[in-house]
């Protein structure tokens, strides 16, 4: 639904050059719901904004709805006639919400319809509408200053999708809510991704937007995107920092002469009982450290740190019972031995 | 004593009432213009963001008793004459457009560039940007302009006494000044000084009122935030 190629973003000023985006390949398939994740200075910003043209891209391409919006562009710095039409088909919401503070809630969800040229009439209905979908129905005569943040989120919201949409953009549309109102939040794009079918892209810092909702994910690091896959992907990847950062467990080695297993279950495997297994097969005590199961992207997930007697070596066989389990194994302090091979396959 | 008097009122009345029209029709494209053209704007043009400027400089630091002289062949031009109250709206007009144009690009420039980026991303253009985001937006902060424009032009309406054009200033200074009439001149004052209060207040009634709807960034709440802040710190 969302391709970008190579896309790349200089910003240019008195002489200093900054890449933003450094040849971004992003693929998010329709009707999935798309976070990427990174620190502030990543470039997530830039990115969101070169997929509408916000910004433009200095080099690459950007397709959206099997449109190619950067040749839509055009040269000048002004978005030419075709450029908004497209625009117009893409939803955004912000994360300091944007709402015109002259106008009632109403009048704010009508004002893109305003600018398709929708009648009066047509406008009002499908404001109120939009208004009962997000829940705000009985504030459609209020001003934005009277209502609360995820109030205002949520007035964002369907606005955003007045014009019909089938890709909704999401600049860090949480980071400005308190946890709770988080939650609602993201449940609500949940819902209008399952309800309407749409397509979301968000960028976020919280890792745990990603976890709550997120089908796909993608780190981005200094204008790059360095992982990037489904949920169950990332988690079935050797050595993931996205999949640790998602399912975090802690828990330091005991001794120098230990060594230190993530093991992370995924469905059927989280079923066998493994470790006890272990510890018969091989006759070894094995101290859990951490352990945690939780769902991620509406996937049940478990991920266990446990510590075995010895150093690597004397460790091989074991771990090499536990991979055969269909498990994911990283050894800590070791390099992901299988990340080549898990790439072939 | 009294039809002069109140003859003065109307003048002035009808020479800051147009040249106010005027200067606002004139000096809000300006203004919304200067911060289009300005770097980053939406019609980033450096060369007329530089020529507009410079032009609004020269024009506001202009001592308006020398741009009516300066003005006065284009005024005869326009009017006709270089004597009367219609011809001391030309300018008055003219004196006022830079400086109403420098009080918009402040208000405007005050806009929140989310607005401007959200209206974008609806599909809206640059005019859409100008007549659904920058001007009602700012329209608190605009009104608040028109009314500092109208009492600097009931000032410069005093100097457009001395090419005969009456009004207050005028009464003041031939009356008051030169046949020391203080009575009369005190008199022109104290109206003078009630007409800009009741300007005053009615500009910042309807700015505040306007700010109460939208309730961001006026000043009511602002005092208040203070107070409570100074007050939790105490407290802590």
């Amino acid at each position: 639904m969302i391709t970008t190629t190579g896309l790349t973003k200089v910003y240019r000023s008195r002489g200093r050059e900054v890449t933003a985006l450094d040849g971004v390949d992003l693929h998010v398939r329709e009707g999935e719901v798309y976070g990427v994740i990174g620190q502030s200075g990543a470039g997530k910003s830039s990115l969101i904004r070169c997929i509408n043209l916000l910004e433009r891209p200095t080099a690459g391409t950007v397709t959206v709805a099997g449109q190619d919006l950067t040749a839509l562009a055009g040269r000048g710095p002004r978005a030419g006639r075709e450029l908004r039409q497209a625009r117009s088909r893409i939803g955004m919401v912000f994360q300091h919400f944007n709402l015109l503070s002259s106008r009632t809630v109403q009048d704010n969800v009508e004002l893109p319809l305003e600018i398709l040229g929708k009648s009066g009439k047509e406008r009002s209905r499908k404001a109120l509408e939009l208004l009962d979908l997000v829940g705000l129905a009985d504030k459609a005569k209020a001003y934005p200053a009277q209502l609360s943040g995820g109030q205002k989120q949520r007035v964002g919201i369907a606005r955003a999708l007045a014009g019909d949409p089938k890709v909704l953009l999401s600049d860090e549309a949480t980071s400005a809510l308190d946890p709770e109102t988080t939650r609602s939040i993201l449940q609500l794009l949940r819902d209008l991704n399952r309800q309407l079918g749409l397509t979301v892209l968000l960028i976020t810092h919280e890792m745990d937007v990603v976890k709550s909702i997120c089908d796909s994910a993608a780190l981005m690091e200094n204008g790059r995107i360095v992982e990037s896959g489904t949920v169950s992907e990332l988690l079935a990847t050797p050595g993931s920092e996205l999949a640790s950062a998602l399912f975090p467990v802690g828990g330091e080695a005991s001794a120098d002469d230990r060594t230190v297993v993530d093991v992370t279950f995924q469905g059927e495997a989280a079923t066998q009982p493994v470790i006890s297994q272990l510890s018969r097969t091989y006759n070894i005590d094995i101290s859990i450290l951490g352990a945690a199961i939780d769902t991620v992207g509406g996937l049940q997930v478990g991920r266990m740190r446990i510590e075995l007697p010895g150093r690597y070596e004397d460790n091989v066989v074991p771990i090499g019972f536990l991979r055969e389990q269909g498990l994911q194994i990283d050894v800590l302090g070791q390099e992901p031995v299988l990340l080549k091979e898990g790439a072939q396959l | 004593m009294q039809p002069l008097l109140e003859q003065a009122c109307w003048d002035t009345l009808y020479m800051v009432g147009w040249s106010t029209v005027i200067a606002v029709v004139g000096g809000l494209p300006l203004g919304i213009l200067l911060v289009l053209t300005d770097r980053g704007g939406l019609l980033q043009n450096v060369l007329a963001n530089k020529v507009i400027g410079q032009i609004v400089n020269v024009a506001r630091s202009m001592p308006f008793i020398i741009l009516m002289v300066a003005l006065m062949s284009f005024t005869r031009w326009v009017t006709g004459t270089t004597i009367g109250r219609e011809a001391a709206i030309v300018p008055l007009a003219i004196g006022a457009i830079p400086f109403f144009a420098r009080l918009v690009e402040t208000a405007v420039r005050e806009v929140d560039g989310g607005l401007v980026e959200a209206v974008q991303s609806m599909g809206g253009n640059t005019w859409t940007v100008v007549r659904k985001v920058l001007v009602p937006e700012s329209l608190p902060s605009l009104i608040a302009s028109t009314t500092t424009t109208i009492v600097a032009l009931i000032g410069y309406s005093a100097m457009a006494g001395t090419v005969g054009a009456g009004g207050l200033g005028d009464i003041a200074i031939r009356y008051g000044y030169q046949r020391f009439e203080t009575e009369l001149m005190w008199l022109t004052v104290a109206i003078l000084a009630v007409v800009i209060s009741l300007i005053q207040f009615a500009g910042d009634y309807a700015a505040r009122s306007l700010h109460r709807r939208g309730g961001r960034s006026g000043p009511g709440p602002k005092l208040r935030l203070l107070k409570a802040s100074t007050a939790t710190t105490k407290t802590v």
